[in-house]
């Protein structure tokens, strides 16, 4: 079954990391997308700029209608995703919980529904 | 009790439901993986004991023989609505194709089982009251009505947390597993803890008004006995020991008249023995395995108050110190008031007096009801009346129990004096 896990973190917090912290944490994320690859449960995994770059669209009546910023502005923002494969949720939440920037953010994990 | 065959035949199935369907039911859910089959298959096969029984004779083996024939009837239902549904009449096939295997699973299989469930019902990853209303109804087989009447909420609203909480643990797929090594502390606070939200539900209900609420207190203890026998754990230990030492106060804690009776004023002749010794046991051994948490903890402050003779005798050296150990364990402003409240025991009223002053200024305990009707004690204790009224105010302010009420008025009219 697959999981997309959400990484969720105050940029303002992001920023706010030394040089050093940050480093050790884009090298810890790569280095767990590998781990992932390696025990076959890694299907995608990016980073995202920050939110100020997001862009919302809406058709209506077959009209796009385009707005600067995400839908929701919350506290902490999408900064990335993980999707994995994993037999069931204890296993998504054991596998989401070792994503690195859980440790400054959060993680939402959500089952991936598939349209038939 | 009659003679008749058929008549002691169905007898027997009613005994076997009343000891026995819970643990069926925990089979049920794992062999076809679904909560509300299980439930469907259960009474279908409880229906089918009703009939055969008492022509065919009692089983040997009564739980086995509803195990199975529930599965057979779940394979039937599956294969009728299969014509409507072609996915589940795979489903159907894939069950039979595994059901002729089915030789007498191992005892301790089954009681696995039990603890599937219970770690299903209880996971993280359902709302807390979902929790709740699921392991009182699939693990206590509390109906939908009796949780709600408990709760004092409506039927349709805890059927429908039930209808939710089960379409997650499908959807999300949680699993129907004991959780392993690693996961099994963090999850086994999380079973502790609707266990404990049960009791104390049940507990501070029995003030007055409801008896049915009071009745959660015996579920939970029940509840804790299950988990102790399936996993003795420390901390299972010091929680059972913990209910059954609050619950040995029961009749001491309200007056004939239905008044709250505070421990210090409680007539301790009427505390329950045979639940003292109980308690205090379960939490010696706790606390011998070096192991224990909180619950433990706070068993045993409960248990020096046990074994006080009287109010005055009580150890309050000991409980500060167990207090002291708590804190480090579990901080928190709640455990700090109480330790205040113990210290003015030991050292005098102002000692407290101020510690509760310096906690309530951090305001985390502002609207905190018994922050307030504690340091109103301690005020009048010092004979500060009119700061002891402020404070009682404050708390009747902050209370919604009936008893709870009546009582702080009845002080409050004490200071006014």
């Amino acid at each position: 079954m697959k999981y997309l896990c959400t990484v969720w973190v105050d940029e303002a917090v992001l920023n706010g990391l030394s040089k050093h912290d940050a480093e050790t944490l884009v090298a810890d994320a790569l280095a767990y997308d590998e781990e992932l690859k390696r025990s076959g449960h890694f299907i995608a995994a990016n980073a995202l700029e920050p939110v100020n770059t997001a862009t919302s669209i809406r058709v209506r009546n077959g009209k796009a209608s385009t707005t600067d910023g995400p839908f929701v502005e919350t506290k902490e923002q999408l900064g990335g995703f993980v999707l994995i494969e994993a037999r069931d949720l204890n296993e998504a939440i054991q596998l989401a919980s070792k994503i690195p920037p859980a440790r400054v953010g959060g993680v939402e994990v959500r089952p991936v529904r598939e349209l038939k | 009790m009659s003679e008749d065959p058929a008549e002691l035949a169905r007898q027997k199935v009613e005994a076997v439901y009343r000891s026995d369907s819970r643990r069926v039911l925990a089979t049920l859910i794992r062999l076809l993986g679904d909560f509300d089959l299980a439930e469907e298959a259960l009474h279908d096969a409880c229906r089918a004991a009703v009939e055969q029984w008492p022509r065919e004779g009692v089983p040997a083996n009564p739980r086995a023989w509803l195990v199975s024939t529930g599965r057979f009837k779940a394979i039937d239902t599956l294969r009728r609505r299969a014509r409507f549904d072609a996915s589940l009449g795979e489903l159907a096939e894939r069950l039979a194709a595994t059901a002729g295997d089915a030789t007498a699973p191992e005892p301790e299989e089954l009681e696995d089982d039990r603890l599937r469930l219970i770690f299903t019902c209880c996971h993280p990853a359902l709302p807390p009251d979902a929790q709740v209303a699921l392991t009182l109804r699939e693990i206590c087989g509390l109906t939908t009505e009796e949780i709600a009447r408990a709760f004092l909420t409506l039927a349709p609203t805890v059927a429908q947390r039930i209808v939710r909480a089960k379409a997650k643990i499908r959807e999300a797929r949680i699993p129907y597993q004991v959780p392993s090594r690693n996961e099994l502390g963090e999850r086994l606070d999380a079973v502790l803890h609707v266990v404990y939200l049960v009791f104390n539900e049940g507990y501070s209900a029995s003030l007055g008004e409801s008896l049915t609420r009071a009745d959660l207190s015996g579920e939970a203890i029940r509840l804790g006995r299950l988990l102790l026998e399936l996993l003795p754990e420390p901390e299972v230990m010091g929680l059972l020991a913990l209910m059954v030492l609050h619950e040995s106060r029961r009749a001491a804690r309200t007056s004939p008249s239905g008044e709250l009776v505070l421990l210090d004023d409680q007539d301790r002749s009427l505390w329950d023995r045979a639940q003292i010794t109980e308690g205090v046991a379960l939490g010696r051994r706790a606390l011998a395995s070096r192991r224990f948490g909180p619950y433990t903890l706070q068993a045993a402050i409960a248990a020096v108050h046990a074994e006080a003779p009287t109010a005055a005798a009580t150890d309050w050296a000991q409980i500060v110190g167990l207090y002291d150990v708590l804190l480090r364990a579990d901080p928190s402003p709640v455990i700090e008031l109480n330790r205040a409240v113990a210290l003015a025991m030991r050292d005098g009223p102002l000692v407290g007096l101020v510690l509760i002053d310096a906690l309530l200024a951090r305001g985390e305990l502002a609207e905190y009801r018994f922050a307030h009707s504690a340091r109103a004690d301690l005020c009048r204790r010092l004979g500060r009346t009119v700061e002891a009224r402020a404070s009682y105010k404050r708390a009747l302010e902050l209370t919604r129990q009936e008893t709870e009420r009546r009582f702080l008025e009845r002080r409050l009219a004490e200071v006014a004096r």
